[in-house]
């Protein structure tokens, strides 16, 4: 499964004594890796959340949190210490195994998706084969999670949401993965550190999404951005949450921490959606920057064989490393400011256009990519080679 | 109707920590994962069959679905897991859901201590099992063993170069797409039907979806 070295297993490696059994080391380097998923699922969610106030405060010409904090940077920590202490309601009607259950599976979800995000070209928590393959079928969890919530509830509010997030996310799906199968046809893995480090060309301007490698990538970008909203339930498709309608949706009964959940999850399928999308067809790692950074060190990896046999850490490669890790942050940041600018400036749709939307025009035009895209292929390896 | 769920999730609980144990004593991080995904399968199916709620019997499906999808990726199968999570688990269980819950639930059909008697042995069953198939199946940790890497090229490679299967691969991808036309021609509401039904409206949706909650709500 695993086709790199996990820089947390090896880093275990060097310093544990010999004692210590091989299950005992890779339990601990799994459970490292869960921390920090975790720690990034929420301080993803925090920073986000206060992202967004300010986002939408400055379109709509206010200023968004601003008391709490310089400029408000301490609202969100504020409001989740407040999500912590608040009481734990769970309706008497419900379903209360499942109520409490549903939280719990659209996080576990998330985080399963989350494990395939590289942070650094070295630094990653599982380096799969198929990467997009399995975020793609990890995220797909989170509708059953959110179904469940809908249904555990017993409120008409969340019943109607949940049938909306499964109608929606069914439909969304095809087009989403479709669309990137282009920018997979063009790379020839679903390997995120592979994807990306076949775009470091050019100074690291060799993107997917660049004329030259692919005509059909960029309209496909374009498709992999509607049908990421969906996915996210971002408006204009946030319906199973409309507030207008529905109150709020799959979540009106929940409270407290079990409602922020539901925020973690939003918040990091925003995080992943854009990071898929900033690796398929934005260069992922490489920027001027990263290609800068690799001229400058001796050696790139991180991890490499050392004189007397096995691994060693070679801290001299940090600065590539960790230029490569902001480069994609910041790519993946500016996904999210792009979700956050559209929702707070086109108005929801019906669902009744969200389904034409996707079956209708997206299914077909995403299906004409990667017909285009794949004769491209065909005719750049077999006729220019 | 508490007392005997309770027991059957107690046993459950006790067989799944025994074959945890068993799994972790014997084979190390392989065992205990195995156990974990056995016990998913093995528990889920078993809920599915004997939870009272038909909606509850279907979400416990993400469990046997999931552990099979953490069996395939134990033997190698990343490709199969990972199918097996993005088709069962997000399309197939979303629509069985879609259409569980879109049907109105008839609690008296499958009361728990109707099935009361099996439940108790399967219970001690389950752990007998867990434990044992954990504890005697031998782990031989050798590279000869050990799961091959199934890279993404070699299944597309295996799929599509070779001639034998592009025929069936294809020919099922056209008797699929003709189902689905098909299907879709079947449903679709014509004009002549549209206009037969004007004067026998068919039940708004959220009065199914109230009468639905209602019954839930008399069910606890």
């Amino acid at each position: 499964m695993q086709s790199g070295s996990n820089v947390f297993l090896e880093g275990l490696r060097q310093f544990a004594p010999e004692a210590v059994p091989g299950w005992a080391l890779m339990l601990t380097a799994a459970g490292i890796g869960v921390a920090i998923v975790m720690g990034l699922v929420s301080v993803n969610a925090i920073f986000s959340v206060w992202l967004e106030r300010k986002v939408s405060g400055h379109i709509q010409c206010r200023y968004g949190p601003m008391y709490v904090g310089w400029h408000g940077w301490l609202q969100s920590i504020a409001d989740g210490v407040k999500l912590l202490l608040k009481e734990d309601m769970i309706p008497a009607g419900a379903d209360r195994a499942m109520f409490m259950l549903a939280p719990a599976l659209v996080l576990a979800s998330i985080l399963g998706a989350m494990a395939a995000f590289p942070l650094m070209p070295d630094v990653f928590f599982a380096d799969l084969d198929l990467g997009l393959f399995a975020i793609l079928a990890f995220s797909s969890l989170t509708t059953i999670g959110v179904v469940m919530a809908g249904w555990a509830s017993n409120s008409k509010w969340t019943i109607f949401g949940a049938m909306r997030e499964a109608a929606q996310v069914v439909a969304y799906e095809i087009p989403l993965g479709v669309a990137l199968l282009v920018p997979v046809m063009v790379a020839g893995t679903f390997n995120l550190r592979e994807a990306s480090a076949l775009q470091s060309g050019m100074w690291g301007m060799d993107w997917f999404v660049m004329p030259w490698n692919n005509p059909f990538v960029l309209p496909a970008a374009v498709l992999f951005l509607v049908a990421a909203l969906a996915e996210t339930k971002r408006a204009p498709f946030d319906l199973p949450e409309a507030e207008s309608e529905l109150v709020a949706g799959f979540m009106t009964e929940y409270s407290g921490i079990r409602w922020s959940f539901f925020f973690m999850e939003e918040y990091a399928a925003m995080f992943l959606m854009s990071a898929v999308g900033a690796v398929f067809f934005f260069g992922g790692f490489e920027s001027p920057l990263t290609a800068l950074a690799a001229r400058l060190v001796e050696d790139p990896r991180l991890i490499v064989p050392a004189a007397e046999g096995g691994m060693r850490l070679n801290l001299g490669s940090l600065p590539y490393q960790l230029a490569a890790g902001t480069t994609l942050l910041l790519k993946t940041f500016a996904g999210i400011f792009l979700m956050m600018w559209l929702r707070w400036t086109l108005p929801r749709i019906r669902i009744d256009q969200v389904m034409t939307m996707g079956y209708k025009y997206l299914t077909p035009l995403a299906l004409l990519c990667v017909l285009g895209a794949g004769i491209w292929e065909a005719i750049r390896h077999s006729w220019l080679r | 109707m508490k007392a005997p769920s309770t027991i059957f999730y107690a046993l459950l609980g006790l067989g799944s920590l025994a074959g945890l144990a068993l799994g972790l004593a014997s084979a190390g991080t392989h065992g205990l994962l195995f156990a974990l995904f056995t016990i998913l399968v093995v528990g889920g199916s078993l809920m599915c069959v004997f939870e009272p709620s038909v909606v509850r019997s279907a979400f416990c499906l993400v469990g046997t679905f999931g552990g099979t999808a953490g069996l395939f990726l134990l033997l190698g199968a990343d490709f199969l897991a990972m199918s097996q999570l993005l088709i069962y688990v997000g399309g197939i269980l979303a629509l069985l859901l879609f259409g569980v819950m879109l049907t109105p639930p008839d609690l008296s059909e499958r009361r728990l201590p109707r099935v009361l008697g099996g439940l108790a042995a399967v219970g001690v069953i389950v752990a007998f099992f867990v434990g044992k198939v954990a504890g005697v199946a031998r782990w031989v940790q050798t590279p000869q063993l050990k799961a091959p890497v199934s890279r993404t090229e070699e299944i597309g490679v295996g799929f599509l170069a070779a001639n034998e299967y592009m025929i069936a691969f294809e020919l099922a991808a056209v008797v699929l797409t003709v189902a689905l036309v098909a299907a879709v021609y079947i449903a679709r509401r014509r004009k002549e039907d549209l206009t037969e039904n004007e004067d026998r409206p068919s039940e708004p949706f959220a009065a199914q979806v109230s009468q639905v909650s209602q019954a839930h709500a008399e069910s606890h």
